[in-house]
């Protein structure tokens, strides 16, 4: 407890954790295998921590990880800037600074189940997703059918090559990938993601579907979904924006009056309609 | 709490007893660069003191959310620590609206997650506030219902022309209050304070609103599509200047400061502005709020909706009018907007 203020604890303050694992899944993304080192970290699938990097700041970055895999959790961070380009340095062994987990607005883990789940993922939007698809599949028998469709743009940008081989091969779960850009070592769907949504093979009028990809994507698979007549309280979009503080102070997340930090980053498409900025 | 009559020369010696202790004190004075206009700065003296100002040109909120301020002080090996600001200090002359401004602030730091920084602060501030003498030439408290405060402060002064009535709210106020040389006020001069209420509660009126300010929020349901944001914003700078000087505004950015020895550093707070290009920009080169008549129109939804929401219905312009004075193009008045919403809705689309 803090002597001058009383509080258990303060909100800006990063907690340390080491890394376990550190690999480059392909030429931008890194992947992170990490342990708190005092509390384990107690998450919920579509939940998000603060990365902190001394001397450069803080990124928010989904949990990729389920929370049924204990001791450990898991970051896929893209390099794109200043922090992340400081977090593909690190190296096991290495300590670094977590706030979190943050954000109330997670997959909706009860109501989804006895459902048909449709996960549609454009490119790293497969990070965060990923987390509840493991999460359903240690929980197999709670829910129907799952089936994830992925664009990717370029094949050479696909990761998580064996996790996604595994579940290609497994009975109980369907992935269908596609690939922006036609080349010769690809022998799948070549389209954007939207294209696979006539080849989902299970009834969709009554399934969960999960939307999370770049800012783009989300109008374009809303509207394919809207033909399918699947209603929008039964769309999910995981929503990025802008974040310094991840606990709803800072203003910078907000989209009308919600704060993706808190309320988010994972919203029923229906409750957004009082957000004309969201998508 | 029982109510006191301060004459002026015993508020004076008063002052002069506080600032003698060793707490760091603070009053509103004449601004060091610009004279014409008043600021909150330290009070070194009584004779600067300006119970009769119009309006600072900065809000009191710097002393609780302050322009930068360290959250975590670090070290390049990975250790992090909490930074806390323990000085006790005192703020004398704060006007009512400004108050509300901070009780709102209070809830908002306080609410789903502590903020612990600004709330040390605010715990170790003493506040003696003052009902407003001079109305500033923009002031709409009276349209905002930000006249006159019931709570928040520690002691409120209240000018009645012969002297002060001065009334503890808090233990605190009371203990500061009983060093001051005080009589019971008299049934004539809590009449005269009530007099003083009711004329600031209609007066300071310079731009009013033409409904009631709970009445904003609704209003603004109807109105995200119409014309007035791209006609106003035209001619914005985005230069920040009307989120830098209001009170309620409180959004900031975090970075990371090295020190010399770059072995250590402190991660820092710094105000922030909606209204200000690449508040919403993330990497590699996406801003969300791109165009200036979608930043416009957060800043008054912000005010009249969207804090509002989560602090109970009550509206966060406290009419101080300090926007108006800051911006250039004569764009940021709030009441304009909201009574040009008023005058349109046969125009509102939705
Ligand atoms: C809820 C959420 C989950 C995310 N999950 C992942 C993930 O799993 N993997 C991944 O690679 N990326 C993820 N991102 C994006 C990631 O946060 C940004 O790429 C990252 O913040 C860029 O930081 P930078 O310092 O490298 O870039 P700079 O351009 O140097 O950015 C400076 C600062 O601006 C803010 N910022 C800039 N871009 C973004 C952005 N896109 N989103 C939020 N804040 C930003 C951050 O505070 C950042 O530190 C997520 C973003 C959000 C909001
Ligand atoms: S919006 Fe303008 S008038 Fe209202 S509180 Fe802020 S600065 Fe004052
Ligand atoms: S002060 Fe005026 S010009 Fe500057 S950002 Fe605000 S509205 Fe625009
Ligand atoms: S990130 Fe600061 S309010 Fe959401």
């Amino acid at each position: 407890m803090c002597e001058c203020c009383g509080q258990d604890k303060d909100i800006y303050l990063p907690q340390l954790a080491t890394v376990n694992k550190a690999r480059m899944m392909n030429g931008t993304e890194l992947y992170l295998n990490l342990s708190m080192d005092a509390e384990p970290l107690d998450y919920k699938p579509g939940q998000f921590v603060e990365v902190s990097i001394p001397g450069f700041g803080e990124a928010p970055i989904s949990i990729s990880s389920s929370p049924t895999q204990k001791g450990y959790f898991e970051l896929v961070v893209r390099k794109i800037g200043n922090v992340t380009s400081m977090i593909h340095k690190l190296k096991i062994g290495d300590k670094i600074g977590i706030r979190g987990p943050f954000g109330n607005g997670c997959y909706p883990i009860e109501e989804a189940k006895g459902k048909n789940l449709v996960f549609i993922c454009g490119g790293i939007g497969l990070v965060p997703q990923r987390s509840f698809i493991n999460y359903v599949l240690d929980n197999r028998s709670d829910y129907g059918n799952i089936t994830v469709l992925l664009g990717t743009k370029c094949h050479t940008q696909r990761f998580f090559h064996s996790e996604l081989r595994q579940w290609s091969q497994r009975s109980d779960i369907r992935l269908l990938e596609t690939v922006d850009e036609k080349d010769d070592c690809w022998q799948g769907n070549v389209g954007v993601v939207t294209t696979l949504i006539p080849k989902i093979e299970s009834e969709l009028g009554s399934a969960f579907t999960f939307i999370c990809g770049p800012p783009v994507m989300y109008k374009f698979v809303i509207m394919a979904l809207a033909e399918e007549n699947v209603s929008r309280d039964r769309i999910f979009v995981n929503l990025e924006r802008k974040m310094k503080c991840g606990v709803g102070k800072c203003g910078h997340c907000q989209i009308n009056n919600f704060y993706v930090c808190v309320d988010g980053p994972v919203f029923r498409c229906s409750e957004l309609a009082v957000a004309p900025e969201a998508i | 709490m029982s109510v006191k009559k301060l004459s002026k020369e015993s508020l004076l010696n008063w002052v002069d007893e506080i600032i003698s202790t060793k707490k760091k004190v603070y009053g509103v004075q004449k601004h060091k660069d610009k004279t014409d206009r008043f600021e909150f700065a330290p009070l070194d003296s009584t004779a600067d003191l300006r119970l009769d100002y119009d309006v600072t040109v900065l809000p009191p909120k710097k002393y609780f959310q302050p322009p930068t301020e360290t959250l975590v002080a670090f070290d390049l090996k990975g250790g992090y620590k909490a930074a806390c600001d323990t000085e006790k200090f005192i703020v004398i002359g704060i006007h009512p609206y400004d108050m509300i401004a901070i009780n709102q602030m209070d809830e908002l730091f306080q609410k789903d997650n502590y903020d612990s920084h600004y709330m040390t602060r605010r715990n170790n501030a003493t506040i003696i506030a003052c009902d407003v003498a001079t109305a500033s030439k923009d002031i709409f408290a009276s349209s905002m219902k930000t006249a006159t405060v019931k709570k928040g402060y520690d002691i409120l002064l209240t000018d009645i022309g012969n002297g002060y009535v001065a009334e503890a709210a808090t233990k605190k106020g009371q203990l500061l209050l009983d060093k001051a040389k005080t009589e019971k006020a008299s049934d004539a001069d809590i009449k005269a304070r009530q007099a003083v209420w009711e004329n600031n509660e209609k007066n300071l009126n310079k731009h009013p609103l033409n409904c009631q300010p709970s009445e904003v929020s609704e209003l603004l349901e109807k109105a995200y599509n119409h014309p007035v944001w791209e006609e106003k914003a035209k001619t914005c700078f985005s230069c920040g200047s009307c989120n830098q000087v209001c009170p309620t505004c409180y959004c900031f950015n975090v970075h990371d400061d090295m020190n010399w020895d770059l072995k250590s550093g402190d991660r820092k707070r710094t105000w922030d502005g909606c209204l200000l290009d690449g508040f919403t920009k993330v990497a590699p080169d996406h801003e969300f709020r791109a165009k200036k008549s979608d930043r416009f129109r957060h800043r008054l939804y912000r005010k009249g909706k969207y804090v509002p929401s989560k602090i109970g219905g009550q509206i966060a312009c406290v009419g101080c009018g300090r926007c108006i004075g800051a911006c250039l193009p004569d764009i940021a008045n709030p009441v304009k907007v909201y009574n040009r919403l008023l005058e349109d809705t046969s125009a509102v689309k939705k």
